[in-house]
């Protein structure tokens, strides 16, 4: 017994986090997040080149914890290839990207960014079109996403009521058991929105979300989008210029890969070379 | 409190409607034609031959095919036209072991002699005991699922580059087994078969007819199971929006694996049965227009749901049964104007024309 725990004991010693290397006290690959400096997205030095094209030029971007960020640049600008980065799509050619203080982006796939709490929804709203709106949420809610455990998976009421009250925050009560196919796509576009939420991401990337919804749909989702900040940091991709005038706080402008300018949106708007390349050729 | 939750689930599988169906079914095909096979006198018109009885078990196998097929293509979205080569395996591996019980007197067939063997080549051991043989049924087809779907999945191989690599797939295994230095018997196959678990296979009919019935029930409850659990909604998902899918957490990679493998295991389940339900295997059937046809039976009975594939398989093999002694040279019109037909007027199969008319008439 005593050679037993003496040998704990050695074990222990071993173990200690403090006397072995660096590079064994690595995180883990699942270390959960942690925004401890009140940053929750550090993106260094990124580029990403599409034969010869250079989409991301050594672009450096900081999302703070809780932040509203809306990015704008005109086509091209690499919004898109940026979210691409972001979430695991598309592997920069160099730069770093980490997620909080210990998350390194680049080394995870897709789904693995989206268990770690970073929700994107797509430009054009996708939903799952043959489930109801209801299995849409349950889907999408953060649980075990092994094989095994879907197999045997029982929704439990705690969980009902997240639905519930995620499916009231989106205003689709009443269309609970309709199939998601069905909606309009203002309601689609919500739906995504409310998948996101299911998901309890504490960064969301939003590609335009008020692409083709009329000026009420518009002005709900300025509101949504609002009150998510705080709890979540929230990143807005949007070409609406009025929308985003609504919403942001901060805005970033991208050009040719990299950012032009930060800052107010009336900062930016009267930055001059903002007005030349961007706002000037709308105004 | 485990086994009433399990029994609930059970319940939670089917409406009440179709469990009674599904009950009058097994009645049928546990009860009725065995006592029509073995009461009825031979010379009632009622009375069934021991060919037809055979003949409907192998309707059995095929029909647990296209509930194969149907799990991987009509709730998963992935198109397989090679299914026929889990198909052989599982008949291969069945008519192994026939084949070594048939020679259990120490002999070797024609085929391994002409090899120049005098004994058994080592790929051929342990197929004389029936439970290695069951384990393998399951095993050899599940494994080359494994290995060809981590592959493709991996790579993100979709649609119908997938297709064409699964008839690449069977058609490669078709070649392999036409080769006599395979030692599976060259394009003669496996035959001459005797005897299974110690019955004389011309006196087992019933018996397998009664072993494919109980086997296609288990097979449709599981693909039940599976089709209406969490599970069962991720595939659907796969199939509608992958993308959505995996940014929303799932790696679909696992849930394809697994379901491919599942509907790649039960194909080789129902070769097995079939085998020595027709007392031959060769490499025809792993030929690619054999698979082609499993896709049709999905499709004309309807995709994505599991009657419709056991009733499409149905609907073309009495069909194809008539056809090729009344007209063989007709069949392969016929069953190209199957498929025109069900692709322009009935694309959600008969399944979906019964839905249909039944919505039409509330």
């Amino acid at each position: 017994m005593n050679t037993l725990a003496k040998s704990m004991d050695d074990f222990r010693e071993l173990m200690r986090r403090d006397q072995v290397f660096d590079i064994v006290n690595r995180p883990a690959d699942n270390a959960t997040v942690d925004m401890s400096h009140g940053v929750a997205l550090y993106l260094e030095s990124i580029t990403k080149s599409f034969d010869g094209f250079r989409a991301l030029d050594d672009l450096t971007l900081y999302i703070g914890d809780g932040e509203l960020r809306c990015i704008i640049g005109p086509n091209g600008a690499g919004k898109t290839t940026l979210m691409d980065v972001i979430t695991g799509k598309t592997r920069p050619d160099a730069g770093t990207a980490w997620f909080g203080n210990r998350i390194n982006l680049l080394r995870l796939k897709e789904h693995e960014v989206a268990q770690r709490g970073i929700g994107r929804k797509f430009q054009k709203p996708t939903v799952y079109e043959n489930h109801s709106v209801f299995e849409n949420l349950e889907l999408a809610m953060h649980a075990n996403r092994g094989v095994v455990t879907s197999l045997t998976w029982r929704l439990n009421g705690e969980q009902a009521d997240r639905i519930d009250e995620v499916l009231e925050l989106i205003g689709l009560t009443g269309e609970r058991d309709r199939l998601a196919g069905l909606l309009s796509h203002g309601q689609k576009q919500w739906l995504e929105i409310g998948s996101l939420l299911m998901q309890n991401p504490r960064l969301l990337l939003v590609d335009e979300p008020v692409a083709g919804m009329t000026g009420q749909e518009t002005e709900a989702t300025a509101e949504l989008l609002t009150s998510l900040a705080g709890k979540h940091s929230v990143v807005v991709v949007e070409h609406d210029m009025d929308f985003v005038r609504s919403i942001a706080r901060q805005v970033t402008v991208l050009h040719q890969g990299s950012v032009l300018a930060e800052g107010s949106m009336d900062q930016v708007q009267n930055n001059p070379r903002v007005r030349e390349v961007y706002l000037g050729e709308e105004e | 409190m485990q086994s009433q939750s399990a029994l609930s689930r059970l319940g939670r599988l089917h409406s009440g409607t179709a469990w009674a169906v599904l009950a009058v079914l097994a009645v049928v095909a546990l009860v009725v034609v065995p006592v029509l096979h073995t009461v009825l006198p031979q010379d009632s018109p009622l009375y069934m031959p021991g060919w037809m009885v055979t003949l409907a078990g192998r309707f059995l196998c095929l029909a647990l095919v296209a509930l194969a097929l149907d799990l991987i293509w009509g709730y998963t979205g992935i198109l397989s036209l090679g299914h026929g080569v889990f198909f052989a395996m599982g008949g291969y591996v069945m008519g192994a072991h026939l084949t070594r019980v048939a020679h259990d007197d120490g002999s070797v067939p024609n085929f391994i002699q002409w090899l120049d063997y005098s004994d058994w080549p080592w790929y051929w051991a342990g197929f004389e005991s029936f439970a290695f043989t069951a384990v393998m049924i399951a095993l050899v087809p599940g494994v080359l699922a494994f290995i060809f779907g981590f592959l493709a999945f991996r790579s993100r191989v979709r649609g119908v580059y997938f297709a064409i690599i699964t008839q690449a797939l069977t058609f490669g295994g078709m070649h392999l087994f036409y080769r006599t230095e395979t030692g599976f018997g060259g394009d003669t196959g496996l035959t001459d078969f005797d005897s299974l678990l110690g019955f004389d296979l011309a006196q087992a009919q019933l018996g397998l007819f009664l072993a494919s019935a109980v086997v296609l029930i288990m097979a449709y409850l599981l693909c039940r199971w599976i089709v209406t659990s969490k599970l069962g909604r991720v595939l659907t998902a796969i199939r509608d929006a992958e993308t959505r899918l995996r940014f929303t957490g799932y790696d679909p990679l696992r849930y394809k694996l697994f379901v491919w493998v599942v509907s790649a295991v039960l194909c080789g389940i129902a070769g097995a049965l079939y085998v020595p339900q027709t007392g031959v295997i060769n490499p025809s059937e792993m030929a690619p227009p054999q698979s082609i046809e499993m896709a049709i039976w999905v499709a004309l009975g309807g995709r994505g749901t599991l009657a419709g594939a056991i009733l499409g398989a149905g609907i073309v093999n009495v069909v194809k049964t008539w056809a090729t002694s009344a007209y063989p040279d007709l069949w392969l019109y016929i069953l190209g104007g199957i498929f025109i037909g069900v692709t322009l007027f009935l694309p959600h199969g008969v399944v979906g024309l019964l839905r249909r008319r039944k919505e039409a008439s509330q």
